[in-house]
């Protein structure tokens, strides 16, 4: 049966979410990186990826977005950002302490790839409350109780 | 100078968000209240927390708009509404006499006494190689602190998850 | 000492929201501010006048810091705020769901 109810919002919403979503997530990805460099760090930019989703949400309606990121895939995700920064936390144990920061090398500053754990530490969180709050977001819109049902 | 006008502004917005009747003009209120913390936060030389609260205050109106679908009734005045509303002035007027003469003791606005963290700046291009000190102390010196919130973020989102998934999941239709 | 007191003041706004009003959503309103007054004294308490950003510049020696303890101490805090609201919110939808209204002193029966 062909679904001929309009979802999500107008025309035009939809044209603008087309260009704009894939600029948001890497804006995202870039203030994660440069977390130990610039303004920033890993909560500023978890959101800001689970908004570009939020966003999709918004604009095209649930299934739509569900089909490119399930329930089931953003709590993978979250676990998996909770879980690598502990195994990164108790790697310290190499060192004698707990969260020690084990690259000896610390690099040059104001470099990609310098501070040790750092960026590391600032993946795994940007992945946790990135994938964490776009889970509470979809439930609490999918949400429907009895007394909605008309 | 503009700190003051920054938070004259941000207190009428609250008693606008609190007084008024329409529960979605309140909310956006609450919006321009969380906007000007984030200008606050920028004149306080805080660039991470003007981001992260830009970001946040966002995210919280969706939220909040999505609880106020449900819009309830006018609600009327009960009987004891004077004696309730006097009661909780005088609380308050004497909750801020007490903050006055407690604030006499902290330093003046804009000398803090910096022990612990003039150790950070010393030390930390040195000891952890970046030059965003912020994120050197929240995930190097002190790491702990993170690792609670993050566990604190996940028990919310199990939470949401278990408060939520009881009765009327997704109705597919 | 005057933003002190201004900080305070739309603390005590909050406190008013929480203690008085008997929609639901309003308690949710007046919890969401004082949160922001909290947030912020601690923030006011750490400027240093004339002070420059903790973020280190290339070539450059910074003296004067403001003091980045408290800052990365709210960085948390304000994630925090975010995970509690959207707590209080999902449990306000399941009050609604179950009882029909927001007002508080509707909501006692103790069986469903």
């Amino acid at each position: 049966m062909k679904n001929k109810k309009e979802v999500g919002m107008t025309l035009i919403v939809k044209t603008i979410t087309r260009l704009t979503v894939g600029l948001i997530l890497l804006y995202g990805i870039y203030i994660v990186l440069h977390g130990h460099i610039s303004p920033g760090g890993g909560f500023a930019g978890g959101v800001i990826i689970a908004l570009s989703f939020i966003h999709l949400m918004l604009a095209f309606g649930k299934e739509a977005t569900l089909k490119k990121l399930s329930q089931t895939a953003s709590s993978i995700i979250e676990s998996l950002g909770a879980l690598m920064f502990l195994s990164i936390a108790l790697l310290g144990f190499l060192g004698g302490y707990f969260f020690f920061n084990f690259f000896l090398h610390k690099g040059s500053p104001f470099a990609l790839f310098s501070a040790g754990i750092i960026p590391l530490c600032n993946i795994a969180i940007s992945l946790k409350v990135g994938a964490g709050l776009f889970a509470i977001f979809a439930a609490l819109v999918l949400f429907r109780g009895l007394g909605e049902k008309e | 100078m503009e700190l003051q006008l920054l938070l004259l502004f941000m207190i009428f917005a609250a008693i606008v968000a609190v007084q008024i009747e329409d529960l979605l003009s309140s909310v956006i209120a609450v919006g321009a209240v969380g906007l000007g913390l984030s200008l606050v936060f920028l004149i306080l030389k805080a660039p991470d927390l003007a981001i992260t609260q830009l970001v946040v205050e966002i995210l919280c109106l969706i939220i909040l708009i999505r609880a106020t679908i449900n819009k309830d009734l006018a609600l009327v005045r009960d009987g004891r509404w004077f004696f309730n509303t006097a009661s909780t002035l005088l609380f308050i007027a004497l909750f801020l006499i007490f903050a006055y003469f407690a604030l006499q003791e902290l330093p003046h606005f804009g000398q803090p006494i910096m022990r612990v963290a003039q150790e950070y700046i010393n030390t930390g291009l040195a000891k952890t190689g970046a030059t965003n000190i912020v994120a050197a102390i929240i995930l190097d010196f002190r790491g702990y602190d993170t690792l609670g919130e993050a566990t604190i973020l996940f028990t919310a989102v199990m939470g949401v998850l278990a408060v939520i998934r009881k009765v009327g999941r997704i109705n597919e239709k | 000492m005057s933003v002190y007191i201004l900080c305070l003041v739309l603390f005590c706004i909050g406190l008013y929201a929480v203690l008085r009003k008997r929609n639901l959503i309003k308690i949710i309103i007046g919890l969401g501010i004082i949160e922001y007054a909290v947030n912020l004294f601690f923030v006011l308490i750490g400027y240093r006048q004339h002070g420059r950003a903790p973020i280190l510049a290339k070539d450059q020696v910074i003296l004067n810091m403001v003091d980045p303890l408290p800052q990365a101490l709210v960085l948390t805090s304000i994630v925090i705020g975010l995970a509690v609201t959207a707590l209080i919110v999902a449990i306000a939808i399941r009050l609604y769901e179950k009882y029909g209204t927001f007002d508080i002193t509707k909501i006692r029966r103790l069986r469903g």
